[in-house]
Parts: structure tokens; sequence; C-alpha cells
């Protein structure tokens, strides 16, 4: 029993501190390398674009991160705070002289200071109270808000949006933003500005409490901090980030509608999140670049991509609560022990077999889509790059034959892989 | 002597039920006060009203002289007053440094604070590491809280406790569900942190309280009906007839 209570002298290497700034800073600055190179990588401007969504789709997600992985609030109604720094930058864009007077790079502080405005108002009363109370009220506010799209038509423009443009801003160093590229390098100077200071955030005595507070609300206010304004110093520092995010959607596509702050906006996000995993910073980071992918080059190959989407989700809640992030953070013991190549080869077995079932399903799914949905006498179609006719029975069989084999083999590799998993997660010389 | 916790005609009702009936009572600095009594007798609820979880239906209770009517939890907090719960309350997600450390930020001055560093910061680190060496959790110092095994959660909820600072610490039954050798464990660690402050106490092992206690109050049915030292309270009829008699015998 003592023993348990004692202090173990030998592992007082544990307490040592990682006194070097090199290692921390280290994913920032491959970060900020590859940000730099990826235009040259990716050269089209279609890639550009994609990218620069992706960017802003981190910053926003970060920022929503802040409140639901490291504040423990469910937010339904986030889009708001980004949507109307986006609107705030568009007027600002269109106040001629204001506008002249200003860099653009310096415009997403006003599309920050903004979403800040509005969290602030918001949050007075949204925060006092964390779980059910504060998702009902963001969702309540958000649907008010997108609402007010329509009746003040003047700040939001109606259903058509608003527009403006960029150029006109004050030359920065003489450059003036016609070009993609451009904006690319803002967006991005920006995304690493916002990511190391929600990091920062993180890591002072604010933003350790904001994980008490998530852990345990009450235990915080035995310790002498208010819960709700501990809250809603959170709510207020992510309305800044999401407004800076939506500066930067005003940036880079000159036009603002209804759609990016609805409730729709909302969601997505909360997805994107979820997907990448709450539990880590850099989740959010990993859920925005595969949204931004599944949303930009999977919409061009299918329709039917909120459907596959839904499913990942849905997939993601009920078997990964901890997301992508969480899933690669889970492989860190078998790694320490040095035995991650163990799980090559039973990984390869079992998720190659289970990709495949998920290619022959999407096929099921595609080839009904098209029975029901395309204009009369148009038989035929191509998924993956094979063209056939969806009204004779060949192509179903072959279809139901893969995802019948490929899911069988998954689930009998299964077993294996659990063995695997539990070998490469146990140190060598363990009984077991 | 003055008063660290004055309670004047304290009254708690919960709808038509009156559960506080009326509780005066006035322990003094250094005091390690014991609150026994039988089951349902009212006791967390008293514990609950002087720390602000409830409101109060009516009476008074004074802090170091101060009136903490209206007071929210946190407030009463920052007055010096701290508390364990029951169940055990801590941040399950957190590493057991980063519970301590929580706990001293706002007494070390950081409040809400998003300008500064907690890594950086040498005093709070070893802070920290102090209140973690008293508890004898070192060892578990990286690990998350919530898969301590539950003595250590109970001793790391000590640790929080104290940590702050504060001068009255009421602990909520600090023994509950504990074994011999855990109990003799806790009381020792409780004694030891709560040298010089005063202590307030729920506790239903007679063992912990007549080893621990200098001045125990026999609550029943939401009265106080006798205060003193152990040996007074022990020999006290009213007592030995209410409460304490098959307790004693027992022991």
């Amino acid at each position: 029993m003592t023993d348990q209570f004692t202090s173990d002298p030998t592992k007082a290497a544990q307490r040592m501190r990682a006194g070097s700034m090199v290692i921390p800073l280290m994913p920032w600055g491959i970060a900020a390398v590859l940000l730099m190179v990826l235009p040259f990588i990716f050269t089209a401007n279609s890639a550009i674009t994609i990218m620069n969504q992706m960017a802003i789709t981190i910053i926003f997600a970060l920022a929503y991160n802040m409140l639901l992985g490291q504040g423990g609030m469910l937010s339904f109604g986030h889009a708001v705070y980004a949507g109307v720094g986006g609107f705030a930058c568009v007027h600002i864009m269109n106040m001629d002289d204001f506008f002249a007077g200003i860099p653009l790079p310096v415009l997403p502080i006003f599309g920050g200071l903004m979403g800040m405005g509005l969290a602030t108002i918001v949050g007075s009363f949204s925060t006092r109270k964390a779980g059910t109370v504060f998702a009902m009220i963001s969702l309540g506010v958000g649907e008010l808000i997108a609402a007010c799209s329509v009746i003040i038509v003047a700040f939001f423009g109606g259903e058509e949006g608003i527009s403006g443009d960029r150029t006109y801003g004050m030359p920065f160093f003489g450059v003036e933003f016609l070009q993609q590229i451009e904006v690319y390098y803002l967006i991005t100077a920006w995304l690493l500005i916002s990511a190391a200071l929600m990091y920062l955030y993180s890591r002072t005595p604010l933003g350790r409490m904001a994980n008490a507070v998530r852990d345990n609300p009450e235990r915080a206010e035995f310790l002498g901090f208010s819960a709700r304004w501990v809250r809603f110093f959170s709510f207020v520092a992510s309305g800044f980030f999401a407004g800076v995010a939506g500066a930067l959607f005003a940036v880079n596509y000159e036009i603002l509608t209804e759609e990016n702050l609805n409730t729709t906006q909302s969601g997505l996000i909360l997805l994107a999140t979820f997907l990448g995993g709450v539990g880590f910073f850099f989740g959010p980071i990993l859920g925005a670049i595969v949204f931004t992918l599944v949303q930009t080059v999977l919409s061009l190959q299918t329709e039917l991509w909120g459907f596959y989407l839904g499913i990942v989700f849905v997939v993601t809640v009920m078997f990964f609560p901890g997301g992508l992030a969480g899933l690669i953070m889970m492989h860190v013991p078998a790694m320490r022990l040095g035995k991650l190549g163990r799980l090559g080869i039973p990984y390869l077995k079992t998720l190659g077999a289970g990709a495949v079932g998920c290619l022959g399903g999407a096929a099921l799914i595609e080839m009904t889509f098209h029975l029901r949905h395309a204009s009369a006498g148009d038989h035929s179609m191509t998924l993956y790059w094979i063209t056939f006719d969806s009204h004779t029975m060949l192509p179903w069989i072959v279809a139901i034959a893969v995802t019948l084999i490929g899911f069988g083999v998954a689930r009998a590799t299964a077993p294996a892989l659990a063995e695997a998993w539990n070998d490469a997660n146990t140190p060598d010389g363990t009984p077991r | 002597m003055s008063a660290a916790l004055e309670l004047d005609g304290l009254k708690k009702s919960f709808g038509q039920t009156e559960i506080i009936r009326g509780v005066d009572l006035s322990i003094g600095k250094g005091e390690r006060h014991a609150i026994i009594g039988p089951n349902g007798a009212g006791k967390s609820t008293l514990f609950n009203l002087i720390t602000g979880r409830f409101p109060q239906s009516d009476g008074a209770i004074r802090l170091h002289g101060q009136d903490l009517a209206g007071k929210a939890p946190f407030q009463i907090n920052r007055m010096g007053l701290s508390r364990s719960f029951q169940i055990t309350n801590i941040f399950p997600k957190m590493t057991v440094f980063e519970n301590v450390r929580c706990s001293l930020l706002w007494s070390m001055g950081y409040r809400y604070n998003f300008w500064s560093m907690v890594g950086r910061s040498r005093a709070l680190t070893n802070g920290a590491d102090q209140i973690l060496e008293q508890i004898n959790l070192t060892a578990r110092r990286d690990l998350p809280a919530g898969v301590l095994s539950y003595a250590e959660q109970r001793a790391l909820e000590i640790g929080i406790t104290i940590a702050g600072g504060a001068d009255v610490i009421m602990l909520d039954e600090p023994t509950a569900g504990m074994s011999h050798s855990e109990t003799d464990y806790i009381v020792d660690l409780i004694r030891t942190v709560t040298t010089g402050k005063t202590l307030v106490m729920v506790e239903h092992d007679m063992g912990v309280v007549f080893g621990l206690a200098d001045q125990i109050s026999v609550l029943v049915y939401g009265e106080i009906i006798a205060t003193g030292t152990p040996e007074a309270v022990r020999a006290n009829p009213k007592v030995q007839e209410a409460y304490l008699g098959e307790a004693l015998e027992a022991h």
C-alpha cells in the first residue's frame, strides 16, 4: 500500500523540463517552410484556391476548437462570428477613402475585432452555463443573425450578399494583391500568426483554466475562478480568430453572402473540427485539411460527397471520438516501444480490404443514385474510370461481390490486427 | 479566541422541508473541528451552505467576521476558504501536476491572465511540485488524474484544496470508502498539510474524528445538539442517546 504513494527515485528523469526552445519550435518551423514552398509544388491556380480555402478553414477550426476542445462549449452557431467579421471587411473594402489608407494585410484585424465585439455581446449571456444551455443559445443566435441577413439589407446585402474589391487598398510594399499567389501568402502569414497565438493562449493561465472549467466547472469555482468568466474570455478570444478567418474569406473571395454565416456553415466547422480531433491542438488543422479536400476535390467527383462525409462523421463520433489526431496519437506508445513496424502488414491487410469494401459500397450507392436520377434513356455512367451501362446486371454483381469480399476479408483479418496491436503495445519480455 | 468561521441561526429549507433548523456554531482559528451526525442530519447541506454552493434560507455565515451572504463559491474561495467534496472532484483529463498548478493560479496572482506562459513560471512549477511532494504524488506527476487509484485521487483532492493557501479548509468525508491503511495514510496527510490552519470536516469514521479533531459538533435533524472536546462529547448523554452510543460501542 505505502509504496503506492512514495515517489520513485528512478523516475527523476520524468521531472526534467524541456530546457531548450528548439524542440517546441520545430513543428512551427516546418509548417512555415512547407507553407512557403507549397505553391511551387502545386502551381495550378485551382490548387492555390484550394490551399487558400484550406488555410482559412484551419484558422476557423482552430478558433472553434478553443470553444469545443479547450473550453468544452459546443456551439452550433460559430459561423456567425466569422461571417460578421467577413461582412465588416467587405464594407471596409467599399469605404474608398478609408480603405485606400490601410494596407490589405491589416484588414483581418478589423474582421477579428468585429467578431470579437459580437462575441462579447453574445458571450455576456450565453456563457453563463456550458452544456445544453450554451448549445441552444448558440443555435438560437445563429438562426437569429442568419435571419437578419434578409432584414438588415444595408449590412448583409440581402440574398445576393455584398461584394468588394481587395485591390483598392493601400499597396503593401508595392504588392496590390491582384494575383492569387499574393493572396496565398497573405492568408498563410495570418494562418501562422493566428495558429501561434491560439497555441500560446492555450499555455497561459487563462487557457489552462479553460481546460479546468471544461473538466469540472464546480471544482474551478472552488479554486477562486468564476467558471462563467473563464468561458466568456475563451468565447471572446475564439470570436476574434473566427473574425480573422471571415476577413480572410472576404479577402480571398471578395464576396460574402448569407451562406457564410448560416447554421449549415456552423455545422460544417463543427464537423471539420471533430473529424480532426478536439483533444489535441493539431486536430482541427488535420480536420480542416481533410474536410477542405473532401469539399473541393471529392465534390468534383460525386454529387453525393455530403452523404459520404456524413457517414465518416457518424463513424468518427461512434468509434473514434478522438478524431484523426486521436488515431495518430494512439500509435505513440507503440512507437515509443519501437514496435510500430509490426503493425504495417496487418494494417495493410485489414484496412486495404476495408478500403476495397468501401469503394464497392460507394459504387453501389453511386449506381443506385444514377439509376434513380439520371435523365430518361441515359443508361451509361462512368465510375472509377470505367464506363458501363447501369441498367445491366453485370456491374451490380461485380460491385456487390467486391463489397462483400472486401468487408469479408477485413473482418477475417481483424483478429490478427488486434493481436498485432496488443503485441505492439506490450513491452518485450512482459509475460502475457 | 477570535472565530475563523461563525454560523448564526443558519437555516435552509428545500420546499417545505427544513433541512438545517437553526445552527449556531463558532469555530476558532487553528481549530480542528469535526461535524458528526447520523445519515440525513444535514451535514453535507451545512457544508454546501458555508461554501456558497446553496444560498441559505435564513441566518448568517461569517468568515473571519465577513458576511458570506450572496457570495459565489469563487468569491468565498478568494476570501480564504477552500473545500473538498464527498465525491472525488478533480480535473480527470488533466495531469496530476496540472491539477495542482491550476489550484495555485489564483492565489499566485495569475487570475484571468492571458499574456504569460504558465510553463515559464518557476514559482508556479516549484509550488506545484512542492504540493505534490507533500501529498506524495510526485511519482504520478505526469499521469492524467483520472487514472489514479481512489486513495490517490482523494490525496490529490486534498492537495488541490490546500494548494491555494486558504486558511480555512473544509473536508467532506475525506476517508469515505477507504481501507484501514488508506484511512491511516490520509489522516496523517490531513494532519500534516493543515498544520496552522482551521480545519472543518464531516466524517463518519469515529476513529478519524477522535484522532484528528480537537472540537466536535454533533448535528442531528438539522440542529447541533452538542459541541465540545472529544471527551465532553463522548460523555454527553444526549449525544449517546441520539447517535454516538452504537458507533462508539463498535469502536
